[in-house]
């Protein structure tokens, strides 16, 4: 195994805009359908449909990705998604919370602000994962992921279609990881092994 | 940008209930948290004391107004959720009066109103303004005056036009309002008949019966055991056979008293109480 994993962790964000489409379908297809984390997903969206969206990932995806309803309890082997016009937070007590409130980022959802919520609830026992973007929604997460003292990867800007955010992130705050699609997929898989095994 | 604790927030509402009379206890934590730092980034509070320090001692009714006006959060839209308004036009007030003549709604959380003016042009259009009967809360008096003026900043209207044409009305969203100043301004007699009141989903009682409840992306505000008492009052507030909407991402599935509503439409949050 190339990645090793010193503690065991609670659940994994990951958070992307322009460009990441692609690559959020293809971790989402190569994840093991028995994958053990709640995996919470931030991906900037038109606001102002709601619908087709979280159709077109399940289709790709190993498992059925959900946008989960306002206190909605977080479950482990779960693929969620941040609905339309809401911002998705974490919430003490291991539930969603949702709010219409203000724009971050130009962006509802916003990275950011799951990113902080989950973080400051899971606190190192969250990896925080960001792809590619054509803004700098998500650099702050991963910083307070990073600060709370969880796992840190961004995709690596040579690869990404809109490099921006990625960027952002690195500029920001130390990274723990900086990977390709495929790498992230070989870690995600390292991570379920070792879970599996421990 | 700062991080506040748990503590800090809880000091935070015990100021505010004991100088304002709000009670934000059971308030979702992380939004309410995110609200607090908002505040503290908009006021440039070096740190949680200053702002306790500003609620116990700025005895102004301003800053008690503005203090309100940030915590609770006031985005709103215009035909949020167009299928929703479609579908409330075409079945749900359609039903109501199939056995009734009038039809009493509460708009509950009004905010700065968007949706009380949707209403009225979706009642207007159905030719039956006439025969509703509206009253429209908030627990911000500030937000309500907005409400009340129903002036909108002009590049919200973008979106609320859209909105509109999505929701397949009659005519033009621009027929209800004149542009005034780079304000937009509704025409005031969509709402003639509207009874705008402060009134705290938390703090206040059951008021009144109604056919319609519209509580849209204002529970979500609320933690659990706050979402189970405010429920209890829309279910006390509603007739029989009333119908209670909530934002397209809440559920009552997890609240004690579900079982004595039937979901209508699942997909736009539409409940009906069928028992008391």
């Amino acid at each position: 195994m190339r990645y090793k994993f010193d503690k065991s962790y609670k659940a994994i964000v990951i958070g992307g805009s322009a460009g990441s489409f692609q690559g959020i379908t293809r971790i989402l297809s190569s994840l093991p359908n028995d994958f053990d984390l709640p995996i919470i997903m931030c991906l900037h969206r038109l606001k102002h449909v709601r619908n087709g969206f979280v159709e077109a990932l399940s289709i790709k995806s190993v498992k059925p990705v959900e946008e989960p309803c306002d206190k909605e309890t977080i479950k482990k082997r779960k693929v969620y998604l941040a609905p339309a016009n809401y911002h998705l937070m974490v919430e003490l007590g291991n539930t969603f919370a949702l709010s219409t409130d203000e724009m971050v980022n130009n962006s509802r959802p916003s990275i950011d602000v799951s990113f902080a919520t989950a973080a400051y609830v899971y606190k190192s026992k969250l990896i925080g994962i960001l792809l590619s973007g054509a803004n700098r929604d998500g650099a702050m997460g991963i910083k307070k992921v990073k600060e709370w003292g969880g796992l840190t990867v961004v995709q690596d800007p040579k690869e990404c279609m809109m490099p921006t955010m990625p960027n952002a992130a690195l500029e920001l705050s130390p990274v723990d990881y900086v990977l390709t699609v495929e790498g992230i997929i070989e870690f995600l898989n390292d991570l379920h092994q070792q879970i599996n095994n421990a | 940008m700062q991080d506040i604790e748990i503590t800090d927030l809880r000091r935070i509402t015990e100021v505010v209930k004991q100088n304002y009379g709000y009670d934000f206890t059971n308030y979702a934590i992380s939004s309410f948290k995110r609200r607090i730092l908002r505040i503290l980034e908009l006021g440039r509070y070096p740190s949680v004391e200053h702002l306790i320090k500003r609620i116990k001692e700025d005895e102004t009714k301003q800053y008690k107004e503005e203090f309100l006006g940030e915590i609770t959060v006031n985005v709103t839209e215009m035909f949020r959720d167009p299928s929703f308004w479609r579908v409330t036009r075409d079945h749900v007030i359609p039903n109501i009066l199939v056995n009734h003549n009038s039809i009493s709604i509460w708009h509950a959380g009004c905010s700065s109103g968007e949706e009380v003016f949707s209403m009225a042009i979706l009642l207007k259009e159905m030719g039956i303004s006439d025969k509703a009967k509206i009253i429209a809360t908030d627990l911000d008096k500030g937000i309500l005056e907005k409400a009340k003026k129903g002036e909108y900043p002009v590049k919200n209207m973008e979106l609320n036009e859209k909105n509109y044409i999505r929701y397949q009305g009659t005519k033009s969203l621009s027929d209800y309002y004149t542009t005034v100043n780079g304000k937009v301004v509704m025409d005031k007699s969509l709402v003639e008949n509207v009874s705008f009141r402060e009134h705290d989903l938390v703090t206040g009682g059951v008021f009144n019966k109604f056919d319609l409840i519209l509580c849209r992306n204002v529970m979500i505000y609320f933690n659990q055991t706050l979402q189970n008492e405010a429920l209890k009052k829309l279910h006390e507030s509603l007739f029989k056979y009333g119908y209670l909407v909530i934002g397209s991402k809440e559920s009552l599935i997890w609240c004690d008293i579900a079982n004595k509503f039937i979901v209508v439409n699942n997909e736009e949050k539409i409940y009906k109480k069928i028992r008391e």
